[in-house]
């Protein structure tokens, strides 16, 4: 365990339970998701215990226990994107990189997943990498938007 | 203490104040169906069963009878037409969720249930998710070693990480509150297993005697 990569982290919260959330995006969006050791050393800081973190972190979707790629796509299949072709663009994106939604590249690169909605429907169909939307997708852009993020 | 006057199927009566309405309820002998109702710990509200009528008609609403406070001159329903048909669904989807959990059954036997009309993901599932165990071991035994964890249709009670919880300590509490005793819990030999751990059982070293004679003490 990287002891100084974690305490870079757990430095800028006073150490009250209610930063439990705060500190594990950190540690998600730093680690691209969250070891055990790192939770358990969480835990400990924040005095709460191990239960808890373990229920926070199993509970939203944002966290992963399983390492995810450097990138995560997000499709959306919300009302709209679906009218629109989202299952078509998730095919498409799904072929690009050869994982189903759910999965991570065997590169570490691009993790992929289907989301209800990403409140821009106006712009459907919508992808995001990482923190960034990509509207009015079609299956042309697709690899043009990879390329992108690949190294 | 202040109290607080309110009506339960048309008779009034006074509780302290921050009783909850399930409590009230009680007190006046009516007998409200619970399931993750423990008068030892905080109520949580998971199971629905307990649910209750308040407000003046048409405008009356359902709550959870174990979590809801008294409130002066409310009108409460405990048995109405739409109370009984909200813990029939309940029911119904409880017996989805835990075909095999006898206290369900049973439970459903009495509202005239016998099978469910929802799909059930596992027949052979026991746990209702009720929480007590895990209510339990963070409020009465005060070691949290055992949680929720995932979101439905995934939820389960565990340790963490699924491993042996080193906060575990083999009190067995948890099994013994389970209403549908789906925690495994094994104790032969000599040995309790438990959450995947192993603990040695201690035999008491007080002798009947002392027992006997501290109580003779007490008396006098």
């Amino acid at each position: 365990m990287d002891v100084e990569r974690l305490e870079s982290i757990l430095t800028q919260y006073e150490g009250y339970p209610q930063d439990l959330i705060p500190i594990l995006q950190d540690i998600q969006d730093q680690y691209h998701y969250l070891p055990k050791d790192e939770l358990k050393v969480v835990a400990q800081r924040l005095n709460v215990p191990l239960t808890k973190v373990y229920s926070v972190a199993t509970f939203y979707k944002m966290f992963s226990l399983i390492p995810k790629g450097r990138h995560q796509l997000r499709v959306c299949l919300g009302t709209t994107c679906h009218l629109k072709g989202g299952q078509r663009l998730l095919e498409s994106v799904s072929s690009h990189l050869g994982i189903e939604p759910g999965y991570t590249t065997a590169d570490m690169q691009f993790s992929l997943e289907t989301v209800g909605c990403l409140g821009s429907c106006a712009q459907a169909p919508v992808m995001m990498v990482d923190d960034k939307y990509y509207a009015r997708m079609t299956i042309d852009k697709v690899s043009k938007v990879l390329k992108l993020y690949k190294e | 203490m202040e109290e607080v006057g309110l009506l339960i199927n048309g008779i009034y009566l006074k509780v302290p104040q921050g009783y909850t309405l399930l409590q009230a309820a009680q007190q006046l002998g009516v007998d409200i169906p619970t399931l993750c109702y423990h008068p030892e710990l905080p109520s949580e509200g998971n199971c629905r069963l307990c649910v209750v009528e308040i407000g003046e008609y048409p405008r009356t609403r359902l709550v959870n009878s174990c979590t809801y406070p008294v409130e002066p001159g409310l009108n409460v329903q405990t048995h109405s037409e739409k109370v009984l048909q909200a813990r029939r669904i309940v029911l119904e989807l409880l017996l989805a969720r835990a075909p095999k959990a006898k206290l369900i059954q049973d439970l459903a036997a009495e509202m005239g249930i016998h099978e469910s009309r929802f799909k059930s993901e596992d027949p052979y599932e026991l746990c209702v998710l009720c929480g007590l165990c895990v209510r339990t071991c963070r409020e009465i035994v005060g070691v949290s070693a055992i949680s929720m964890a995932n979101r439905t249709p995934g939820k389960l009670v565990t340790t963490p990480f699924l491993e042996p919880s080193d906060a575990c300590i083999g009190c067995g509490s948890c099994a013994f509150v389970c209403p549908t005793e789906v925690i495994p819990y094994i104790e032969k030999d000599g040995k309790r297993i438990i959450w995947g751990r192993e603990f040695e059982l201690v035999r008491c070293n007080v002798k009947l005697e002392q027992k006997l004679k501290s109580i003779s003490t007490v008396k006098l």
